[in-house]
């Protein structure tokens, strides 16, 4: 196939978005979009209430630290595309046919985006000043009062760039479940491909960079507006609206 | 297991074996080299830093399989072209390492530079001889995640048919068959503990002095 470069190629994508048809009924952009965006959120949850209890408790105790950081790294060795074609086939044997295609992308995609969340759970956790702790035991908190009311909001920033790392691994993963004749936006590439239509390859490789970036910078505000002011150094802007903490409103330019 | 198959495909694994390899490992190490001067310049110039540090999360933002695709047609190469995979796994390297590579320089620690600075070294031969060797053990800690996540996504690139070892993958799937599927997978998770396990003695090599207490 010719992906000859210059204006052709712009130019072939930007028609293939432009064209109405495209975007309309269960193959558009539309559906395809929502589809993808579905399997990234759906795992990122599932890793989420894995992932955040675990780190939290193995930040907090000091314990495991050794055998979480080594299966993070074993699990970054593994291909995505390995797992997940793996995880396919056992579960069309398996399972019931209308859910097994579904629950073993979920699976693999859940399963990438808990390492980065653990990790940097643990690490934040971890990383709370003893002092800080200190206080808080000082004033009469139970462990688990420490872990919940302090050491977790002070961690929040840096669980939220885990989850954003595990956000990016699952939008990228979840490309990839279209090899599994699943949906998605890694049908247009595949598709594309098989129809040697470079343009619509093109134009799909995009909405999935751009459904990453934007789902991001999304995911970087959502914890900016989150995590305590005093966490942050948003204090300034906080304490001219402090009753109104949870809805603060930042300005766009910000 | 089914091993006949194994035997039967070997000359052909051992081929896609050797250029994953090498579509792995050259993104590593040029990946490495473009990343030390941007760093070594955002450590430097303070106003560097911001941007570039921007810039290369987003392009690490960018989903493999995407700019798999999108490359040829900024390149002009052929979909099928080796080098799309080679130019995209640089651009992942680059966007990790010049964070890492910025950060290790910037916290080299501020005696050993004024006494680098005393004893008359101008600043590339400071940078070279004094700053980066300090830095070696941070820099490799990020090759070492840079190296084996690209172990991972060059498989990724069987979907647009690269050859590799991936291909093992896109063929027991069609095959509904697990054999190809788990050897791909032992081998990329090989290829992974070799990288790793060259660039822990790289580190090792380079840093004769973290290993004095040991060797006396």
């Amino acid at each position: 196939m010719a992906a000859d470069g210059g204006g052709g190629v712009i130019g072939g994508i930007w028609a293939w978005l432009t064209t109405a048809s495209n975007w309309d009924g269960p193959d558009g952009i539309w559906a395809r979009s929502w589809e993808h965006l579905q399997y990234t959120l759906l795992a990122v949850a599932v890793a989420l209430v894995i992932a955040v209890p675990i780190g939290a408790l193995i930040g907090h105790t000091g314990r495991g630290t050794a055998v979480v950081a080594g299966l993070a790294n074993a699990l970054r060795a593994l291909p995505s595309l390995g797992l997940l074609v793996m995880f396919a086939l056992w579960s069309l044997d398996h399972l019931p046919i209308g859910i097994a295609l579904q629950s073993a992308a979920l699976a693999v995609l859940a399963l990438l985006a808990i390492p980065p969340i653990l990790t940097s759970t643990y690490a934040g956790v971890a990383a709370v000043d003893p002092a800080t702790r200190d206080a808080a035991e000082g004033m009469g908190m139970t462990g688990g009062q420490v872990l919940i009311r302090v050491e977790l909001p002070i961690a929040l920033p840096l669980i939220f760039s885990g989850l954003r790392s595990g956000f990016l691994q699952a939008v990228a993963t979840a490309t990839i479940a279209a090899v599994v004749s699943l949906g998605g936006l890694g049908r247009y590439v595949l598709d594309g491909l098989a129809q040697q239509d470079y343009s619509k390859m093109a134009a799909g490789a995009l909405l999935v960079a751009l459904l990453a970036i934007l789902g991001d910078r999304v995911l970087a505000l959502v914890g900016y507006l989150l995590a305590s002011p005093g966490v942050t150094g948003r204090r300034a802007l906080a304490r001219r609206v402090p009753a109104l903490r949870a809805e603060v409103v930042v300005p766009a330019t910000t | 297991m089914n091993w006949d198959w194994l035997g039967r495909n070997a000359a052909e694994i051992t081929s896609w074996t050797l250029s994953h390899l090498l579509l792995a490992g050259l993104p590593t190490v040029v990946g490495l080299v473009v990343a030390i001067p941007l760093g070594a310049l955002a450590s430097r110039y303070r106003w560097v830093y911001p941007p570039l540090v921007t810039l290369a999360g987003l392009l690490y933002t960018i989903p493999s399989i995407a700019l798999f695709v999108l490359l040829p047609g900024l390149l002009g190469t052929g979909i099928l072209d080796p080098v799309n995979v080679i130019v995209a796994l640089s651009v992942y390297t680059v966007a990790l390492m010049v964070r890492t590579v910025a950060d290790a320089l910037v916290s080299v620690p501020p005696d050993v530079r004024q006494a680098a600075i005393a004893m008359g070294f101008r600043p590339v031969r400071r940078l070279l001889t004094v700053e980066l060797p300090i830095a070696i053990p941070v820099i490799g800690a990020g090759l070492r995640v840079a190296a084996v996540s690209n172990v991972s996504l060059v498989a990724v690139a069987a979907l647009i048919g690269v050859q590799q070892l991936g291909q093992l993958f896109t063929k027991g799937e069609q095959l509904d068959f697990y054999t190809p599927i788990i050897a791909g997978i032992v081998l990329c998770a090989l290829i992974a503990v070799v990288f790793d396990a060259l660039i822990l003695s790289a580190i090792r090599v380079t840093t004769p002095w973290r290993r004095t207490g040991v060797a006396a």
